[in-house]
């Protein structure tokens, strides 16, 4: 049997590449102390989801779109002030939750709000491998300049980075890597598969290297061995992959730096 | 004073933010070898102007550096907690990939031993160095493409008493043996009056400007601290 119609090596592939984005553009959710707009920001995408199955369009877009329109919020309050957002995302967010679940068809829900990594083609696995290789492409790029300004954004603007459009393509970044995790682990948790792996890595990381490595590496694992417990015991893989990520966390908590 | 170079001239500089006064006429410059401090109140637009000499906001009059400068800047307002994972040699690195120049910059900063800088300094976290550690560091980082000149805003900013004199000494040390001109921001007329050459009292204008021991006279400080005045002028009597 051809391999790349397989499910479970589809699903592997989807959930691993998904799993190494989040992990690696979480390890910088947190050193930019937005771990909470981390955990939360997959909320906003279910009223996309849910117009985008109302009005018969690819959900990916619908949620990508809304994403899109979150980032843009939060990118415009990182420029306005320099206090932290974070109460307001988090009203922001679970409006929109509610908001979602309320217009979301009822037969969808279930899917849109847990992910169902069953349903992927070949095509989500070729939209998925573009996709995580710009993220890393564009990390690799903005590394550098990111980490100075977050350490001093004024640092950074007198070494004539531009801070502001830096930022922006990082939560770019996180809105793609996030649109296609709904997929694995849906709504409720995608947030998760983002700042969890991540947690775990700083707790063995004293560097920035390291730290970015390690994140990337369990959030591979947390989805590799989550698609595989899941589909050996029939569960349902989301939520699997999300404690698989949990496990690693309190595990790295042994060994904290 | 005739022959020194002018490497900054400033002219008539004001600054606006939504129509909010921040600083307004301020004229001086700056010789090569100079050392200014910058003193004023919580506030004052200290912070500001350093902003504006270096284009980061927008402003009116004139800012002229003498072409071809390189100037280093260290802002007060760094994010470096315990928590952050970087490491003292990645910080670095973002500035200078050659270890060998980093090891040279941080041994004219005063941590002398080779072995522990490589070993244990460049891999150690930048949050859990001690203040006046991390303040050595940041000074590292300024020196490291050398400038012409430094700019530095409260470089003893969280420091003990103590701390504070070793990092001037170390500032003056590398001024005499690098030729920097320094630019600082300060809260202690102890440090200016031993260190600066010149002084700008700044509290949205210009209150003063000249030779400190001059012209921080206690009118002038009472115009830019208020009551402190007296208190300030008293401990300058008793270091002299």
């Amino acid at each position: 049997m051809n391999i790349i119609s397989n499910p479970l090596f589809l699903q592997l592939v989807v959930g691993i590449l998904i799993g190494l984005g989040a992990g690696y553009l979480g390890s910088f959710m947190i050193i930019k102390r937005m771990s909470l707009v981390g955990d939360v920001i997959s909320h906003v995408a279910l009223p996309g989801i849910a117009l985008a199955i109302i009005f018969n369009i690819n959900p990916f877009f619908g949620a990508f779109t809304a994403l899109l329109l979150a980032i843009i919020g939060i990118w415009y309050l990182e420029r306005k002030t320099e206090l932290p957002s974070e109460t307001l995302v988090g009203i922001f967010f679970a409006l929109s939750l509610a908001l979602g679940i309320l217009i979301t068809p009822e037969q969808e829900l279930l899917e849109a709000l847990f992910g169902d990594i069953t349903k992927i083609g070949p095509m989500d696995a070729l939209i998925t491998l573009v996709a995580t290789l710009l993220i890393f492409f564009t990390m690799f790029r903005i590394y550098r300049e990111l980490t100075i300004s977050v350490v001093s954004k004024q640092l950074a603007q007198s070494m004539g980075i531009n801070v502001s459009k830096i930022s922006f393509l990082f939560l770019l970044s996180v809105a793609i890597v996030v649109a296609l995790g709904l997929k694995v682990t849906g709504v409720f948790l995608m947030g998760a598969l983002v700042v969890v792996p991540a947690a775990a890595a700083k707790n063995i990381s004293i560097g920035l290297t390291s730290f970015t490595r390690f994140a990337a590496l369990f959030g591979g694992v947390s989805a590799l061995g989550g698609i595989l417990f899941a589909n050996y015991f029939n569960l349902h893989p989301g939520p699997i992959v999300v404690l698989t990520s949990g496990v690693l966390f309190i595990t790295t908590l042994l060994f904290r730096k | 004073m005739a022959n020194q170079e002018t490497i900054l001239t400033v002219e008539n500089l004001g600054v606006k933010f939504d129509n909010n006064e921040i600083l307004r006429g301020l004229n001086f410059f700056v010789q090569k070898g100079d050392v200014l401090a910058i003193v004023g109140p919580n506030g004052a637009g200290k912070s500001v102007l350093f902003r504006a000499l270096l284009g980061l906001v927008p402003y009116t009059g004139k800012v002229q550096w003498s072409p071809k400068l390189k100037v280093s800047y260290v802002p007060q307002k760094f994010n470096i907690d315990r928590d952050l994972p970087l490491s003292v040699g990645e910080f670095l690195g973002f500035k200078e990939k050659n270890v060998a120049k980093i090891i040279g910059a941080l041994k004219s900063v005063g941590m002398t031993d080779e072995h522990h800088i490589e070993h244990h300094i460049l891999k150690e976290r930048l949050g859990w160095l001690s203040g006046g550690q991390i303040q050595r560091v940041l000074i590292a980082w300024s020196i490291l493409d050398n400038p012409d000149v430094l700019l530095f805003d409260e470089p003893t900013a969280g420091i003990d008493v103590g701390g504070e004199e070793t990092i001037y000494n170390l500032l003056k040390k590398l001024k005499d043996a690098r030729g920097f001109t320094i630019i600082l921001i300060s809260h202690d007329l102890n440090i200016v009056y031993k260190y600066a050459n010149n002084v700008i009292c700044v509290n949205k204008d210009m209150v003063c400007y000249g030779e400190p021991s001059i012209v921080l006279d206690p009118n002038s400080l009472a115009k830019l601290y208020g009551g402190e005045a007296s208190f300030y002028k008293h401990e300058h009597e008793h270091n002299q």
